[in-house]
């Protein structure tokens, strides 16, 4: 059983900028800003008026005609994640009952393929709800006796499928037809991170030979937006340079920005990739978590020990010492504190070796896309390492004075690298970290 | 690396029958009901007004004086997974917290300790919530004015109150709490999750990822939008002139399941870890499968596939044959779907052999508490364990004729009770299945 090795075989992204690996990645290289001034809402009352937009998705050209029906169910955060999915099983060859033409035969075996899809606290459709509401009002006033009567009547049955956080997943492992293990886990902006961890953990015990995992969310709706803006933790002074407002590891910055979006991948079992023929990105060799401690849990502890902590069991897990790691793909948010405080807690884990690290950041191009991030980061890591290019880093013009850490560049880095370490935390406490290699027989 | 065995050694649970283990236990054998007219908000225009609420329970009572200030603003949720959480480590006999000030070989050491909750979002604060809705609502324009909606949004919701909304922050409070830092997660698979966390638990102490867990969830969606969502699923029973009559989990006339809230805490630890503490071990859990359905978000497959097969692999991980269980603990939710096809599903498992399993659903008591089910539910696996007696189902007055197991109707029975299945399936189609023995050296 230890000798199972994992590998990643196919990648899939919504995000700001583009809803495919070719073109998120060109614009990470080209330097591209997906965030902007809101546009599925008036922000104008709010400190913050930027965030990372996806724009229209046309889900019901992904779904197969069998669930094409259950589109109805999708609220945006589900849509995020089919999207992905579809990419990233399609970019993996992978011949699902999804991704098959009619006729043509299904190539995995359904009870050996899972899906882990992190997600967060789904935001309901306000407008949906507000018309529904409008039928409980009495004497200008909000009636919960009308709502129980006829109210809520009002609001389609299925209402409450839409927002539960599971849906995610599920949706996914019905049109894919995944029968495997299935977990939908909601630890907020490490929720991908933690799902694509727990299926490297799932195909290495020997519970499943290919995982579809990852996370998504869309925190670009007015209720997420009032949540973050009281947390204060929203940049506020750059309404009107959107594509300068999100600036990790910057002097300059003022708070993180909301996107929308999600990663997903493939990974699968060694022998399963190769005698399939798979094409193989890059394999993962080892995974931490563990968790910050915080007086008022958002606020990480000054050190980020909890960082500190997964990166050094993720290094354990695959035999690397600090200084075989090349490429370092942290949170990043854009929050001062926090981003002196993770860029401590890295340079701990790393010691001397941190200031030779290559640091490639997402948050600045598709804003924090909540249980979405982290596995945004982790297909930014795989690229990367494939590529062997790092992405330019933006709006860090004067990095955190003494930080320990090689930040800037504002051109792409041609490099050539062996290991990389993805890491992230969030509010709450929890932290994680994955190391992965360019594949190597 | 082999697998490692793994223990239990600590509960603790809040529940509408007792906050806790031992109270509730009693009550349970006494065929007490949980069930009551629901009095957290006015319900007695929705088509369910009754449901199995917490009463009379003070999350802060446990908590040392000196840390109380961290969770005294704790969501509905978190308080009830404090309580659970401070029962199950104390009967484990675990040091207050693993700060580094106690240490010594009985004491595990913080990064090998973890956390894998089931657990639910924290309510909505509906009264801020739907003022600036019905304030922000334009009844011309069937429309949200975002304007006048962010405004009363942002001026009266409050930082805490939303920040303790997110489904990660149950666990947040444990690792400050307890000042832990090993894996620290939470996954929401709907009425399966906190199975899935035990399982997951499992896993990670197995495989040596950590030494000790606390594993288990919580949830309360007693509230109007919880209320709201599953009485428009048609899920819920009606039977307000009866609600401790309602919960009827395999009976003829069952018309939905009743919605409770809760919380439940169990300590998982390597037999080598409870062993070097000289922690009392009260059983082992040996087997763990975990499947989706992949059929349709609304209704569970017909024929029960992915629950054959959760239930199949938790016997295969346990090296466990049919004739080796002697209870089953079902998911047993009173809705006429799920408990038909859980008795399908056992029975084409275990064949004949069906007949001769008692299978019983203490939901019939403490009705259905969502995310945190599943451990309380485990919890009383254990106790059958014990004291060699296996809970009843009660309301199991008239039998369904498709329906012809051994329901354990309506007394507890004396009965060797070795081996013990426990299942949660949840919407979406999620399963899990967990198996637990009798500690045997």
């Amino acid at each position: 059983m230890a000798d199972r090795r994992v590998v990643v075989t196919g990648l899939g992204i919504s995000s700001a900028l583009g809803n495919d690996r070719d073109a998120f990645w060109q614009g990470m290289l080209a330097g591209a800003v997906g965030i902007d001034r809101i546009g599925g809402f008036d922000p104008v009352e709010f400190g913050c008026q930027v965030g990372g937009e996806v724009g229209e998705i046309k889900v019901n050209k992904l779904v197969p005609k069998f669930h094409r029906k259950a589109t109805k169910l999708m609220s945006r955060d589900i849509e995020l994640a089919v999207v992905a999915a579809d990419g990233a099983v399609r970019d993996a060859g992978l011949k699902t009952r999804g991704t098959v033409n009619d006729g043509e035969a299904v190539g995995i075996e359904p009870t050996r393929s899972g899906v882990i899809i992190g997600a967060g606290l789904i935001c309901c459709d306000l407008v949906e709800l507000g018309s529904a509401v409008e039928h409980a009002i009495e004497d200008g006033k909000f009636s919960l006796s009308k709502w129980g009567g006829e109210g809520m009547e009002q609001l389609t049955p299925l209402w409450l499928l839409k927002y539960l956080p599971n849906m995610l997943g599920c949706h996914v492992s019905i049109i894919h037809d995944f029968q495997g293990p299935n977990n939908s886990i909601t630890c907020a902006e490490i929720s991908g991170l933690l799902s694509i961890g727990e299926a490297y953990l799932t195909i290495k015990r020997d519970r499943a030979d290919v995982m579809v995992a990852g996370g998504a969310e869309c925190k670009i709706n007015p209720l997420s937006l009032v949540r973050q803006s009281l947390q204060g933790r929203l940049s506020t002074k750059y309404n009107d340079r959107p594509k300068e407002s999100c600036r990790p590891f910057d002097q300059e910055a003022d708070g993180t920005v909301l996107g929308e979006g999600g990663g997903i991948v493939v990974l699968e079992e060694l022998e399963q990739a190769r005698s399939r023929g798979a094409k193989i990105y890059a394999e993962i060799t080892g995974f931490g978590v563990s968790c910050n401690f915080s007086d008022d849990f958002v606020t990480p502890e000054p050190n980020a020990r909890g960082i500190t902590i997964a990166i050094e069991k993720a290094l354990q897990g695959g035999g690397l010492s600090p200084d075989q790691v090349d490429l370092l793909v942290p949170h990043g948010l854009g929050v001062l504190s926090d981003d002196q405080a993770e860029a401590r807690a890295i340079v701990n884990a790393f010691g001397d070796h941190a200031r030779e690290l290559e640091v490639q950041v997402t948050k600045s191009r598709v804003g924090n896309c909540g249980a979405g991030a982290a596995a945004i980061d982790f297909v930014s890591t795989v690229l990367a390492l494939t590529d062997g290019k790092v992405a330019p880093m933006v709006n860090c013009e004067k990095p955190l004075v003494e930080c320990g850490l090689k930040l800037g560049g504002d051109e792409v880095r041609q490099v050539a690298m062996q290991n990389a370490v993805c890491s992230s935390y969030t509010y709450g406490g929890q932290t994680a970290a994955m190391s992965l290699s360019k594949f190597s027989e | 690396m082999e697998c490692r065995r793994v223990v239990i050694t600590g509960m603790g649970v809040v529940t509408p029958l007792g906050a806790d283990v031992e109270q509730m236990w009693q009550s349970i054998l006494a065929g007490n009901s949980g069930v009551a007219k629901t009095d957290l908000f006015d319900a007695s225009t929705f088509p369910t007004q009754f449901s199995g609420q917490v009463r009379d329970y003070d999350p802060m009572a446990a908590v040392p004086a000196e840390v109380v200030e961290s969770h005294r603003l704790s969501g509905r949720n978190s308080g009830f997974m404090i309580g659970a959480a401070l029962q199950a480590w104390r009967q484990a006999g675990l040091p207050d917290n693993l700060d580094g000030q106690n240490s010594g070989p009985s004491v595990p050491a913080a990064d090998r300790v973890g956390i894998y909750l089931g657990a639910g979002e924290g309510p909505l604060d509906f009264e801020q919530f739907i003022a600036a809705l019905v304030e922000g609502w334009d009844s011309e324009a069937k429309d949200v004015n975002w304007s006048k909606w962010s405004q009363v949004a942002l001026s009266r919701m409050d930082k805490v109150r939303e920040l303790e909304q997110e489904p990660n922050m149950p666990g947040a409070h444990l690792s400050q709490l307890f000042k832990l830092r090993g894996p620290c997660l939470s996954c929401l698979t709907a009425c399966a999750a906190s199975t899935q966390a035990i399982g997951q638990a499992l896993e990670l102490i197995r495989n040596g990822d950590a030494d000790v867990m606390l594993a288990g969830g919580t949830h309360s969606m007693i509230h109007p939008l919880g209320l709201t969502g599953f009485n428009r699923l048609t899920a819920l029973s009606t039977r307000n002139d009866n609600p401790k009559g309602a919960s009827r989990p395999f009976e003829r006339d069952r018309d939905g399941f009743v919605l409770s809230e809760g919380a439940g805490a169990v300590i998982l630890e390597s037999l080598e870890s409870a062993q070097a503490r000289g922690a009392k071990i009260l059983a082992e859990i040996v087997g763990y499968g975990s499947t989706a359905d992949a059929f349709r978000i609304t209704d569970q497959h017909e024929e029960g596939r992915g629950g054959i097969s959760a239930v199949k692999l938790a016997l295969a991980d346990a090296g466990m044959g049919l004739t080796d269980i002697d209870y089953i603990s079902s998911h047993g939710t009173g809705t006429r779907e799920n408990d038909s096809i859980e008795t399908l599903v056992i029975k084409a498992v275990f064949g004949g052999q069906a007949y001769k399993i008692p299978v019983s659903s203490v939901k019939s008591m403490l009705g259905h508490l969502i995310a945190a089910a599943g451990v309380v539910e485990f919890i009383t696996c254990v106790l059958a364990i014990r004291d060699q007696i296996l809970p009843q189902t009660i309301n199991l007055e008239n039998p369904d004729p498709e329906l012809d197991l051994d329901y354990v109707p309506n007394v507890p029975r004396k009965a060797k009770v070795d081996v013990v299945m426990s299942n949660s399936f949840g919407f979406g189609g999620q399963n899990n299945t967990v198996i637990l023995q009798k500690y045997a050296g």
